[in-house]
């Protein structure tokens, strides 16, 4: 079990697993979004206090679950990879970081969305929306610091590094800004409703969890091959792969007729 | 410790041998105590209320300001090179490379701080918790700044990048730290604040020279 | 079914905008994902490609 886990770690077993992987975690992104949304917005009744605007919650909530889950996942292959040196590690970091850029900034967008109709304010410096700005700075951070650098190698351990002082910091800033919103407002406003939400509602926020996640590894695994394909470019194994070689065909032809 | 009282004493004199960045640091907070009030009016109930606010951001960038400095220079003519070859732990000469930044950088402007407060009509009481707060705050916010100016050391855009990568983390030294000298005067208390930033400046202290050292040594073997 | 036409359907109760504006963001943002690691793919087969044949060219000349 260790040893196949360590054959995957290798870039060039590891490109034709993801390539036969993401589209399989595609269909199960498209298959549990249709029945997530179904759910949500065709069997989920009425709020009884927001009326139909609750519905925002159905891609609000799987955005921040994910806009976190990625980030811990990113600090976990940090780990692996600052612990191992393996090159993957960095990679998978630098695959994940724009889909949680993205799922974070789609927390905050959603988040204001529903903010405007129920609080009469597109942003309001709750706990969790604010906790949401930090981490969404958090990822331009890291991913301005791998870009910034030139060399993938140092690029990917202080990606690492950065990973991991932001994963660890994470619950801090978190609390502290609970700390700092509870002792300053005085009825507390919740995004989950006080009243316990319907069965169908938490099931259908739930399920399109589960659909973004796929979808997160979806991207990210098919990101990492270009990934790939760009730090291994100098390899043989890469040199022979059919779609480099068709290419290379693809190329030359032009160039010929030009 | 002989080595590290050496580098702090190094990094001192050679500081205060181009005193400008000693005093760029501490010019900016008070210019940017003085910008506040008249961006938002002479109002003193207002300014009193925001007063701890204002501090503690002026503060904050005025600390993250010289943080680039930290290892830049020693990394342009090599010696960072040799302290990561000495025998000394690098986590250990680390550490003093910050205790020298903070007693440049920071502690200056603790002692600003309570001069500054004035402007704004707090009390004694609250003054003192200012200045305790940036005591126990601003060698956090060192502590923290080094990470990020061993991660971005020779990197095009470094300062920028740094400041971006830095001010999310510095956000719990911001709520702590202003929070103390909000809850001194609504009569709240300031103690729960401030027992939390120094256990904030103890972790920093532990993991902060380890964390920085690992990026250096990332940033050299390149 | 809860929507009695298709047009409450998409006034969501008065809430359309947020509702619609939310969701079409969303899959906007997650279709412009997929069109950029699309190119992405594309871009790094095309460079891989080009570096390779300049390889063999240099080869071939040397």
């Amino acid at each position: 079990m260790i040893q196949k886990l360590f054959f995957y770690a290798s870039p060039q077993n590891f490109y034709p697993l993801a390539g036969k992987l993401w589209p399989l975690f595609a269909v199960l992104a498209t298959a549990l979004s249709g029945w997530g949304l179904w759910l949500g917005m065709f069997v989920a009744p009425t709020d009884f206090q927001q009326g139909e605007g609750y519905r925002i919650i159905f891609v609000h909530v799987p955005a921040s679950w994910m806009s976190m889950v990625i980030y811990l996942v990113m600090a976990f292959w940090a780990l692996l990879g600052l612990t191992f040196n393996t090159r993957l590690s960095g990679m998978m970091t630098k695959a994940l970081a724009p889909t949680g850029a993205i799922f974070a900034f789609l927390s905050l967008w959603t988040g204001a969305l529903w903010g405007k109709p129920m609080w009469g304010a597109w942003w309001v410096w709750d706990a969790r929306l604010t906790s949401e700005l930090i981490l969404f700075f958090l990822y331009l951070g890291h991913i301005a610091l791998t870009s910034a650098i030139d060399d993938p190698r140092r690029a990917d351990k202080a990606g690492g590094i950065l990973a991991l002082v932001g994963a660890l910091n994470v619950p801090i800033i978190y609390f502290s800004v609970k700390w700092w919103n509870t002792l300053h407002q005085g009825a507390s406003v919740s995004l989950t409703k006080g009243s316990s939400m319907a069965q169908v509602m938490l099931e259908a926020m739930l399920i399109m969890g589960i659909a973004f996640w796929m979808y997160a590894v979806a991207i990210a695994l098919y990101r990492v091959r270009s990934i790939i394909l760009i730090r291994e470019r100098h390899t043989q194994w890469v040199a022979e792969l059919p779609e480099v070689k068709a290419q290379m065909m693809k190329n030359s032809a032009g160039g010929a007729i030009a | 410790m002989s080595a590290f009282l050496a580098i702090v004493k190094r990094d001192l004199t050679l500081a205060l041998r181009r005193k400008n960045e000693v005093i760029t640091s501490v010019f900016f907070f008070v210019v940017v105590a003085a910008l506040f009030p008249l961006g938002i009016g002479p109002e003193m109930n207002t300014l009193r209320l925001v007063a701890p606010g204002i501090l503690w951001v002026g503060a904050l960038l005025a600390s993250m300001l010289s943080l680039g400095r930290m290892f830049a220079t020693d990394y342009a003519d090599g010696t960072l090179e040799q302290m990561a070859l000495s025998p000394n732990s690098l986590s250990w000469l680390v550490a003093a490379k910050i205790l020298a930044h903070w007693l440049l950088s920071g502690l200056p402007l603790v002692l600003l701080a309570p001069i500054l407060g004035l402007q704004f009509d707090l009390s004694t009481n609250a003054l003192w918790v200012l200045t305790l707060s940036l005591l126990l705050g601003t060698p956090v916010l060192s502590l923290i700044g080094a990470v990020g100016a061993a991660l971005t050391l020779g990197v095009r855009g470094g300062d920028v990048l740094l400041s971006l990568l830095v001010l999310p983390l510095y956000v719990p030294a911001l709520v702590f730290g202003a929070g103390a000298v909000q809850a001194e005067i609504s009569g709240l208390g300031a103690s729960a604040h401030l027992s939390v930033l120094a256990a904030l400046a103890l972790v920093a202290a532990v993991f902060s020279p380890w964390a920085s050292a690992a990026s250096l040594r990332i940033a050299l073997e390149s | 079914m809860i929507w009695n036409s298709l047009n409450d359907f998409w006034a969501m109760g008065g809430y359309g905008l947020y509702v619609w504006g939310s969701f079409g963001v969303t899959a906007l943002c997650m279709a412009l994902e997929m069109v950029w690691v699309k190119n992405a793919r594309a871009q790094a087969l095309s460079q891989v490609a080009t570096e390779l044949a300049a390889e063999s060219n240099s080869k071939e000349w040397s």
